[in-house]
């Protein structure tokens, strides 16, 4: 298919010159291809075939003796031991070589009586971990207290409408004193003129 | 043949012993144990039979050989000589001692390099992206300047030639050199780098080491009731002490190097004298 395809414009490209086929010294094969002829088709090595271009074009049934082909190939040439099968052996003993695991020790960093506060923290959740590993702490510590978080959250609401509303609005939302945005509360709607 | 021998037999008689018969006991290089039937206790006729039938006895259960003990196709053999010990597996644990840990209960001074052990080592040398640390083994193991909390290229830890680091192994096996890191597989330091300013380092035996930290022991209890102070154990026999001044980091060092030969009423002799003072 594709030797075809080459011919063609190959072909074309001499026709749209306007100079015809004769005058041209060399001759070209009747297709005007290369040197390959376009009447029987040539015999390509089985390396070619099997290169991925060549493999679109083919039907399945070609593809699949291709590859049986090759599956023989490959098991001929594999090497393999004419022995029995040994069955492996299990192990029911495993070799640690660290006392860490035979014994339970405490971790080897201590600090008493205030002298590394740090030091002394670690050994708490070091020795906690160690004799209870299957209890986790779920509940962890609040660095900050719910009430302040809901404080935050309420001044919070108050800056981002700022940087939503147009410019007229942002006269609306005026400052505390320490800065915090109070979220405006009436909106101006138009007040129809009472008569 | 497998023979079943009580445990009050010399050991010149030929034949392994079962394990779980020599706890406790003294055992030498050179002896194989058995190790018990997954079946359980009051199956000796069973057992029994299956010898007589030729069937090898195979334990169902994962049983873990630790220091001190070699596997030797089913049975155990000793390479060092101690006191046999044996921890049942926990009730709810996640099956890694399943069967139970067997080992040798023994004493030496020479520390050798075992993967996940945390150890005191000193600073030799500093050769670009590497530090060698000297941990007693018998090579210096390599601590990557990167093995730290909160290093990078440009972040560069702040270790000199000297200094004492507190880590813990990653490699360690007799092939290969021994290498130690700072952090800990979650990338966190969990007290472990640059040990700090000050303080008295010195050695003891690594038996006492392990005395010191069975989560009952009564040295530290009574140490840590004396005065504020600080203490690091290394796993190779390695201990630094901190305390407000310097006659008290000294006896603080004199106590626990002097501990380990001594019995419990002159060790609470000691200690009540130095309360007092």
């Amino acid at each position: 298919m594709t030797l075809r395809t080459q011919a063609a414009r190959e072909s074309d490209v001499v026709r749209s010159d306007n100079i015809p086929l004769g005058v041209f010294p060399c001759t070209f094969g009747e297709t005007g291809g290369g040197a390959m002829e376009a009447t029987s088709k040539p015999k390509l090595s089985k390396n070619l075939m099997r290169m991925k271009f060549m493999q679109r074009g083919l039907d399945a049934e070609t593809k699949k003796q291709l590859e049986e082909e090759e599956k023989k190939i490959i098991s001929e040439e594999h090497w393999y031991l004419d022995l029995p099968e040994l069955k492996e052996k299990e192990s029911f003993i495993i070799e640690e070589q660290s006392f860490m695991l035979c014994e339970d020790l405490l971790y080897g960093r201590m600090s008493f009586r205030g002298f590394n506060p740090e030091i002394e923290k670690l050994m708490v959740q070091m020795n906690a971990k160690h004799k209870e590993e299957e209890v986790e702490d779920v509940t962890m510590e609040a660095d900050v207290s719910d009430e302040e978080m809901a404080r935050r959250y309420e001044t919070l609401v108050g800056t981002i409408g700022k940087k939503f509303a147009k410019k007229r609005d942002r006269a609306q939302y005026d400052e505390d004193e320490n800065g915090n945005i109070r979220p405006v509360k009436a909106k101006k709607t138009f007040l129809k003129p009472q008569d | 043949m497998h023979c079943w021998i009580m445990a009050a037999s010399p050991i010149s008689s030929s034949g392994p012993r079962v394990a779980r018969t020599m706890l406790g006991q003294v055992v030498l290089p050179g002896e194989e144990l058995l190790l018990p039937d997954s079946a359980g206790p009051g199956t000796e006729g069973s057992a029994e039979q299956t010898l007589r039938l030729g069937a090898v006895v195979r334990p169902r259960t994962r049983v873990v050989c630790g220091p001190g003990l070699r596997r030797c196709g089913d049975r155990l053999l000793v390479t060092k000589c101690g006191r046999l010990r044996h921890k049942e597996p926990s009730g709810g644990g996640s099956g890694g001692g399943g069967g139970g840990v067997y080992w040798v209960d023994s004493q030496q001074k020479r520390y050798v390099p075992v993967k996940g052990d945390h150890v005191i080592g000193i600073v030799t040398a500093k050769s670009g992206d590497l530090f060698k640390v000297d941990v007693g083994g018998s090579e210096p193991a390599s601590l990557s300047y990167l093995a730290f909390e909160g290093a990078t290229k440009r972040n560069r830890p702040n270790v000199q030639v000297g200094d004492l680091i507190y880590g813990q192994f990653v490699v360690a096996n007799k092939d290969m050199e021994p290498e130690m890191v700072c952090i800990d597989s979650n990338g966190r330091a969990n007290g472990m780098g640059v040990i700090g300013q000050d303080g008295l380092l010195f050695k003891v035996t690594l038996g006492l080491i392990r005395k010191l930290l069975a989560p009952d022991c009564e040295i530290i209890q009574e140490i840590g009731k004396l005065y504020p102070l600080e203490i690091v154990f290394g796993m190779n026999g390695r201990i630094w002490v901190k305390a407000r001044t310097i006659q008290q980091t000294l006896i603080l060092a004199n106590v626990l190097e002097a501990c380990e030969h001594m019995t419990t009423e002159q060790r609470k002799q000691i200690f009540s004298r130095l309360s007092e003072s």
